[in-house]
């Protein structure tokens, strides 16, 4: 191996490496907030990519559908709750999961994709798979909110195998690769570096600056840093576990959606690479003990780095290689943090 | 003054098995302080949890004019009920001024934009918070907490307060400031709901009192009277010559 070759594969894990720390991101804080680990955070990846990859080729995407039936599943369920005397939000559960599904089902209908331009199709998807996160909430895990962290551990197996078999279903077994935004590629030294490479990084600095500027000056970013300081706290707040379940999915759908729709100019994506993508962040979230972000990014830098060089030297084992680090980081943890119990 | 915000009847809570509270019954005129007292394990607690709705009880709720048949924390918090709990429950890694902005969360939401107005008015009536306004909540001292978990349940605009042992674990001096406190809320028109272990200082504040003893009413009526009871005297007011003479001294 030469400088050019480990500056190429630098530039490799470096672009990978925001990817996971957007996932890892996303992980910590669903985890901080709901305690759950959450696993299907890849799926929104895959979907995200696949559901633009139909809009570019003229095709509806079938995730509309899901949404709309989803919506209706969780408006369902409102509908129980509330025959059996609790209160139900109502404004925000039309709002969730009618108004929104049934926009974006328009939207898709009524307006020419194919020709429209790509940041457009970006948008609507985008739009799509995150308005997919407070009804995963209300179906999945509203109703066993307060259970522990391993039962909510295995449902999240579950939605996380049932949406894999769904994505089967709705895309089929093909693999997609999506129009980049910038065609232009430059030459820096040995490095041929694709635009797209820097709108991959650009935009993740930027949403995680946005999820920064969120979390310490919005009062809604407050509460859902409340909920994971002190659950009871926040509920004589009035911040209901509910709602604060409903808006950190949406980011994590959002956060899973971007990521999707970045990455899939770079890699062909499958109705199944979500997956393993989605675990790389969460090696990265592990290495941060699931509640450091910082520690989490940082993560996501040595897992990309690991990767590309993993899959230079050996690539048929650069996933193995990847996903063996989290034991002698599990054997770290184990020495440095304080047991924290549970409740 | 003849409203009354708060009515519970008939009251049961039980943990597991076991029924702690066995058929409480209180009332809470508007604008009045009403204070429950009664000896530790006597259902105090639960009593406040179970009416804020935190724990499943059996009986009728009426608050506001309103019954509430569910009770439901967030949705009672929204319709102007707050508790200070016996626990504090703070945000310990916040900031304390983050703590009070997120007392008024429901106002928020509601679209109530005059949050800063209610942030100057709890940060003049208790001054430490404003000095310690960027400090994590976890490492203020005991007092601080207790102002603190007080002010950011006054940032939500409450009609009812209910104040879980606001004087518990506090020297004399801060417990005469938090007593002082509760009663100029009484003049703002907050009506309060106080547990207290402090009888002396608890019925000398309060309009009405109730005695709970293991899960039941055994006396009700106006403070005053309540506090010339001989039962209650004996019980609960009698101490020390020493203690007299503090009281008398705080009072
Ligand atoms: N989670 C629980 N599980 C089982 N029993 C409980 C639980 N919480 C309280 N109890 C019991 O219910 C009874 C009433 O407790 P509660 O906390 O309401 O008393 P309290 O009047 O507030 O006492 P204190 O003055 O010591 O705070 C006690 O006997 C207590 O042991
Ligand atoms: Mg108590």
């Amino acid at each position: 191996m030469d400088w050019s070759i480990a500056l190429i594969l630098t530039q490799d894990g470096v672009v990978n490496a925001a990817i996971y720390a957007l996932l890892a991101l996303a992980l910590v804080l669903v985890f901080a907030v709901t305690r759950i680990i959450f696993i299907p955070q890849g799926e929104y990846v895959s979907y995200g990519a696949l559901t633009l990859a139909m809009l570019e080729l003229g095709k509806t995407p079938a995730t509309v559908w899901l949404l709309v039936a989803g919506g209706a599943a969780a408006l369902a369920l409102e509908a129980f709750a509330h025959f059996r005397g609790r209160s139900v939000p109502w404004r925000e559960a039309l709002f969730w999961y009618a108004a929104l599904p049934l926009i974006t089902l328009l939207l898709t209908y009524a307006l020419e994709w194919q020709t429209a331009p790509q940041w457009a199709r970006m948008l609507l998807t985008i739009a799509l798979i995150a308005a997919m996160g407070p009804i995963t909430y209300r179906i999945f895990y509203q109703p066993i909110a307060e259970a522990p962290v391993l039962v909510l551990l295995i449902v999240s197996v579950a939605v996380h195998l049932a949406l894999v078999g769904l994505g089967l279903l709705l895309f089929g077994a093909e693999g997609y690769r999506t129009e980049p935004l910038w065609d232009e590629r430059f030459s820096v030294g040995p490095l041929l570096i694709p635009g797209q490479a820097f709108w991959v990084i650009g935009a993740s600095l930027a949403l995680i600056a946005l999820l920064a500027w969120f979390f310490s000056r919005t009062l809604y970013g407050k509460a859902l840093r409340a909920t994971a300081v002190n659950r009871n706290g926040a509920r004589l707040m009035g911040i209901s576990p509910n709602l604060a379940g409903r808006l950190t999915l949406l980011l994590s759908a959002a956060i899973g959606a971007i990521s999707g729709v970045l990455v899939s100019p770079i890699t062909t994506l499958y109705y199944d690479s979500g997956f393993l993508i989605g675990l790389k962040g969460f090696v990265a979230a592990i290495i941060g003990g699931l509640a450091s972000y910082p520690i989490a990014a940082l993560g996501a830098l040595i897992v990309g780095l690991i990767e590309a060089f993993g899959s230079f030297w050996a690539s048929a084992y650069k996933e193995v290689i990847v996903f063996t680090l989290i034991i002698p980081v599990l054997f770290w943890r184990s020495l440095t943090t304080h047991h924290v119990e549970e409740e | 003054m003849n409203d009354t915000i708060l009515s519970v009847e008939n009251l049961h809570v039980r943990y597991g098995k076991v029924e702690a509270l066995h058929g409480v019954s209180i009332a809470v005129p508007a604008g009045a302080i009403v204070t429950v007292i009664g000896p530790n394990g006597a259902g105090k607690t639960t009593l406040l949890s179970a009416i804020m709705g935190l724990l499943p009880s059996q009986g009728t709720i009426h608050f506001a004019g309103e019954t509430i048949t569910v009770p439901d924390v967030e949705y009672l918090v929204q319709r102007g009920m707050a508790l200070v709990p016996e626990k504090r429950e703070l945000f310990g890694e916040m900031s304390v001024e983050d703590n009070l902005i997120l007392g008024a969360f429901q106002r928020y939401r509601k679209g109530d934009r005059s949050i800063s107005e209610t942030l100057d008015e709890v940060y003049q009536l208790f001054p430490r918070l404003k000095e310690r306004r960027t400090q994590m909540a976890a490492t203020l001292s005991g007092g601080e907490r207790q102002m603190l978990a007080v002010g950011r349940a006054l940032m939500g605009k409450p009609k009812l307060l209910m104040l879980d042992e606001p004087s518990l674990g506090l020297a004399p001096l801060i417990i005469r400031e938090i007593f002082r406190t509760i009663a100029r809320l009484r003049e703002q028109g907050v009506s309060i709901l106080l547990v207290e272990q402090n009888a002396r200082a608890a019925l000398q504040v309060a309009d009405i009192g109730y005695v709970l003893e293991t899960g039941e009413v055994t006396l009700a009526g106006p403070a005053e009277r309540l506090a010339n009871n001989p039962q209650v005297i004996e019980t609960y007011l009698g101490m020390s010559k020493r203690q007299e003479k503090l009281a008398a001294v705080s009072a």
